[in-house]
């Protein structure tokens, strides 16, 4: 997210946003150097408020889920327990994957097909992953949900939380994969790219495939 | 060697840092599922329809200013001695501002959405509850933050390698935790 690599200096005419009472700052501290105009905190905003309301937008997505299934939340815990835990780890998934991937492609391994070593890694690490950890996940959200004053079975929870997670698994490892590649082809670096865009996506699945679930299975 | 990972690396090496963004994710699930804060979805239109972007946010803003501070000490425009000199204090402020102004613009949206359901919502209600869950998500976050990359910084941890897992952590718990508190508060006030 930082666009602070470049590490430009600026000289004291081109200070033009910086309040003039910083000037005798710097002066008192003996830098002797300007503030980097991606420093200054008019810049910091205008370029993250846009960015961050683009996105809040978006997860308005998944909030609009979470209020139309307001009930069936309140009348088990288990399921609002799933809740940050789906949205937390699909994103970390992605991120995960993402990174790899980005890094893959640089060093020239990987390639979008099914029989690269780096796809074939990757995937399979993601499925195992997602198993080892939505089976947890169902164990304790039952567990928790139980201690709240829920009356799911562990069945059901363990049901959604493994469904729903394998699920999540799918979308992680198609999202990645297709990002990576297209941002390589467009000439973005997908270093900085698939990131934000693939772990807000995923939040956004996470909850929609969570309650899609939710309606097939309770 | 890179490029040789087998599924099998990859799962050893991935699996500390997702459980441990795991029991935060539950942590965060069990304060949501509370009897008080149960209450509190129900009494409160809306509520939910802000909660994932509330969330998201807290990641953007503050996953944003560690790395810009890493990047800053680094380079050396910052110096790791909490001075908060002017690169520092700038990118604190406008972090800061950030963190406000999207928590006040996700109430509005949020309002306009139930609107458009064609819900009932009480709009000061929700920023309300916004204002003060954003304050003090940036107090702590901030202090956090801060104290660790600086502390950290100085005895040879590279923050680059930190904030991720710790933004995702006390964002999560914590964010939750004081939207309760808004919660509260705003029904003090209203």
């Amino acid at each position: 997210m930082s666009d602070a690599g470049d590490g430009k200096r600026t000289t004291d005419a081109s200070r033009d946003e910086v309040t003039p009472d910083e000037a005798p700052i710097d002066a008192e501290r003996g830098t002797g150097r300007g503030i980097p105009p991606d420093w200054t905190i008019r810049r910091i905003v205008r370029t993250m408020v846009p960015l961050l309301a683009a996105l809040s937008v978006l997860q308005m997505v998944s909030g609009t889920v979470l209020e139309t299934y307001e009930e069936a939340l309140l009348e088990n815990p288990a399921l609002l327990i799933l809740v940050p835990v789906q949205i937390g780890t699909a994103g970390n998934l992605a991120s995960i994957m993402c990174s790899r991937l980005s890094t893959g492609i640089h060093l020239g391994t990987f390639e979008l097909s099914p029989s690269n070593p780096a796809v074939r890694a990757n995937v399979g690490a993601v499925f195992a992953l997602a198993a080892t950890v939505f089976s947890a996940v169902g164990v304790a959200a039952w567990g928790l949900g139980r201690l709240l004053g829920g009356s799911l079975g562990l069945a059901d929870v363990l049901t959604v939380s493994l469904l729903s997670g394998m699920a999540l698994a799918v979308l992680v490892v198609v999202m990645s994969l297709l990002a990576v590649q297209a941002s390589y082809r467009i000439g973005l670096n997908p270093d900085d790219t698939t990131i934000p865009i693939v772990t807000n996506l995923c939040d956004v699945g996470g909850v929609l495939i969570l309650f899609a679930v939710v309606a097939v299975v309770l | 060697m890179y490029g040789q990972d087998t599924a099998r690396d990859i799962y050893r090496q991935a699996l500390p840092v997702i459980l441990v963004s795991l029991v935060a994710g539950l942590f965060a699930g069990t304060i949501l599922g509370t009897e008080t804060m149960r209450r509190g979805i129900g009494q409160v239109p809306g509520l939910l329809l802000l909660l994932p972007a509330f969330l998201a946010t807290r990641g953007g803003v503050y996953g944003s200013l560690g790395a810009r501070i890493s990047t800053g000490l680094h380079q050396g425009l910052i110096e790791p001695d909490f001075a908060l000199d002017r690169p520092l204090r700038n990118a604190v402020v406008a972090s800061f501002v950030n963190g406000m102004t999207v928590s006040v613009f996700i109430a509005v949206v949020a309002f306009a959405v139930l609107r458009v359901l064609g819900r009932e919502g009480n709009v000061l209600e929700l920023v309300g509850i916004m204002v003060v869950a954003g304050f003090l998500s940036a107090v702590l976050m901030l202090s956090v933050l801060l104290t660790v990359i600086l502390l950290g910084y100085r005895r040879g941890l590279d923050p680059d390698n930190v904030i991720g897992p710790i933004v995702t952590t006390l964002g999560d718990v914590f964010g939750v935790a004081f939207l309760m508190v808004g919660i509260r508060v705003m029904e003090v006030v209203l």
